[in-house]
C-alpha cells in the first residue's frame, strides 16, 4: 500500500566529533507513511543521525534528500526544510515563557507569517489532536512531562511537516506518562505520518514500526520488519540486544 | 527659619529634581540601548566583535565615573569637535558607563537560557535572528530584570557627580542654595531625603513591572 517513491533519502552520512566517529556512512530510504524505529546501544549515533536529517548537526559528508530536494548544503533554505521536518526532543524543549497554545502558534506566526486568528485556530486544532486543548493556557512549568511532550508534538505538527523525527521522546518519562505519549505517536503513525523514532520502547517499536533499524558503532547493522528481526536467525546481534532489554525489564 | 527657606527655594530645588531624573532616564535608555546589543555581540558575535566589546566594558568599568566625566567633558568630546552642554555629556557618560554594567547583566541572562530553546526554535524553521528575538530575548529579559533594576538606584546616586561639571541637578542646586542662604544642614538633608524618595519610588515601579511580567515557574521571580 505504501507509496513507492521515497520521501526521504539518507545517503552515506558520516559524522565525527573530534576523533570520535559517530556515524560511519549511514544510508537509508524512507517511504511515505512508514514508521521506522531506531534501536541500539547508547552512543551509536541514533540521535546524531536524526539531527543530521534536519541539519541541527551538520554531517561531515553524505547527502539528505527530502522529496528529491537536497537538504544538505541548502544554505538559508534550510529554514524551509526544517518546517517540513518536525522534531520532538527527549527533554521537550518547550518555550518556557509561553503558554501551551503560544508554544504551538509562535512558529506559525513568526515563520509561516499566518495571521493571529488562523494561527490560534490551527494551534488549538493541533492541541486537540494530542489531547491537550484543555491545557492551552498553562505554562510549561505547570505541565507534567507527558503533557509537555504532547504539546511539543503538537508544536511540530502545526508546521504540517512531511516527516516527523522523534529523538527518544519518552526517555525522560515514567511508564505512565510514556504510555500517553506513545498513544499519541501510535495514532499519528496510523494516520499515515512518516515517522523516524529513536526509542528504547521495544513494545512500541514492535507493534507500530514498519521497519526497525538496529544501530551499532555508527552503522545500521541490521534492519527489517519487527517480525523478521524477532524471528530470523540472521539478526543475531539485534536479538541479543533486545534480549538484554527483556532481562532487565522483567 | 530653615523651613521657610526651604519652601522659598523649593521651585529652584524642584527643577534640580527634574534635571536629575532627566539624567537618570537618558542614562538608563542609553545604557539599555547600548548594553543589549553589546551583550548580544558578546554572546553571538565573532572573535573581533567580542574582543572589542570586552575592551569597551573593561574601560568603562575600570574607571571612576568622575574620571570618565572629566575625560569626556574636557578631553574626548572637545577633541571630536563636539561642544556639548554639560547635561548631555553627563547623560552620555552615565549611559555608557551603565551600558558596560548592563551588558554583563544581559549577557549572563542570555547565557543562562538553556541551549534547547535555540535548538527547538531552529528545528521549527526559525532563523537564528528570529529565535533570538522571539524566544531567547523574552526569556533573558525576564531573568535580567532583577539584576538590571539595580541600575536605577546606582545611576540615580552616581548622577550627582555631574555636579563636578556644573549640570544644574539636585546636588548642584542644593549647594547653590547653601551658598546663597548660608543654611547648610537642612538643605543637604532635604537633598538626601529627595534622593532616597526617588530611589524608593523608582525601585517600587520596577518591582511592579517584575510582578506583572512574571511567568509561573519561570525565572527568579517564578514560584
Amino acid at each position: 500500500m505504501t507509496d513507492t517513491t521515497y520521501i526521504l533519502r539518507i545517503e552515506n552520512i558520516k559524522k565525527a566529533f573530534g576523533k570520535n566517529e559517530v556515524l560511519k556512512g549511514v544510508s537509508l530510504d524512507v517511504r511515505k507513511g512508514e514508521t521506522i524505529c531506531f534501536i541500539g546501544p547508547s552512543g551509536t549515533g541514533k540521535s546524531t543521525l536524526l539531527r543530521c536529517i534536519n541539519q541541527l548537526t551538520i554531517p561531515d559528508s553524505g547527502k539528505i534528500f527530502l522529496n528529491d530536494e537536497e537538504v544538505t548544503h541548502a544554505g538559508p533554505r534550510i529554514n524551509y526544510f526544517r518546517q517540513k521536518i518536525g522534531m520532538v526532543f527527549q527533554n521537550f524543549f518547550l518555550f518556557d515563557h509561553l503558554t501551551a497554545v503560544r508554544n504551538v502558534e509562535i512558529a506559525l506566526l513568526k515563520v509561516k507569517k499566518m495571521n493571529p486568528k488562523e494561527a490560534r485556530e490551527k494551534a488549538m486544532f493541533e492541541l486537540k489532536q494530542v489531547g491537550m486543548a484543555d491545557w492551552a493556557d498553562h505554562y510549561p512549568a505547570e505541565l507534567s512531562g507527558g503533557q509537555a511532550q504532547r504539546v511539543s508534538i503538537a508544536r511540530a505538527l502545526a508546521m504540517d511537516p512531511d516527516i516527523m523525527l522523534f529523538d527518544e521522546p519518552t526517555s525522560a518519562l515514567d511508564p505512565e506518562l510514556t504510555r500517553e505519549v506513545l498513544e499519541v505517536m501510535k495514532k499519528l503513525a496510523l494516520e499515515g505520518m512518516t515517522m523516524l523514532v529513536v526509542t528504547h520502547e521495544m513494545g512500541f517499536a514492535c507493534s507500530v514500526a514498519n521497519k526497525i533499524c538496529f544501530m551499532e558503532h555508527g552503522h545500521i547493522k541490521e534492519q527489517g520488519t519487527p517480525a523478521e528481526l524477532l524471528n530470523n536467525p540472521e539478526f543475531e546481534r539485534c536479538k541479543a540486544f533486545i534480549g538484554e532489554f527483556r532481562e532487565y525489564s522483567q | 527659619m530653615a523651613l521657610s527657606i526651604l519652601i522659598d527655594w523649593f521651585p529652584y530645588l524642584f527643577s534640580g529634581i527634574v534635571l536629575t531624573l532627566g539624567l537618570v532616564a537618558s542614562a538608563l535608555i542609553i545604557g539599555a540601548g547600548v548594553g543589549l546589543p553589546l551583550a548580544l555581540g558578546q554572546v553571538y558575535g565573532s572573535l573581533p566583535v567580542r574582543s572589542a566589546i570586552a575592551t569597551f566594558v573593561w574601560f568603562f568599568r575600570g574607571l571612576p565615573v568622575l574620571v570618565l566625566l572629566f575625560l569626556f567633558y574636557f578631553g574626548i568630546f572637545p577633541a571630536l569637535g563636539l561642544d556639548l552642554p554639560a547635561f548631555y555629556v553627563g547623560a552620555v557618560v552615565l549611559g555608557l558607563w551603565g551600558a558596560a554594567y548592563q551588558s554583563q547583566v544581559f549577557r549572563g541572562a542570555i547565557q543562562s537560557i538553556s541551549e534547547g530553546q535555540m535548538i527547538a526554535a531552529r528545528s521549527l524553521g526559525m532563523s537564528r535572528f528570529q529565535a533570538i528575538k522571539s524566544i531567547i530575548l523574552p526569556q533573558a529579559m525576564r531573568i535580567a530584570l532583577p539584576g538590571w533594576s539595580n541600575q536605577y538606584p546606582e545611576i540615580l546616586t552616581e548622577s550627582s557627580v555631574c555636579y563636578a561639571i556644573g549640570v544644574a541637578e539636585l546636588l548642584t542646586r542644593s549647594s547653590q542654595i547653601v551658598s546663597q542662604t548660608y543654611v547648610t544642614m537642612p538643605i543637604y538633608l532635604a537633598c538626601a531625603v529627595i534622593f532616597i524618595l526617588l530611589s524608593y519610588a523608582g525601585t517600587s515601579c520596577i518591582h511592579m513591572v517584575e510582578k506583572k511580567i512574571a511567568i509561573p515557574g519561570f525565572g527568579p521571580g517564578g514560584s
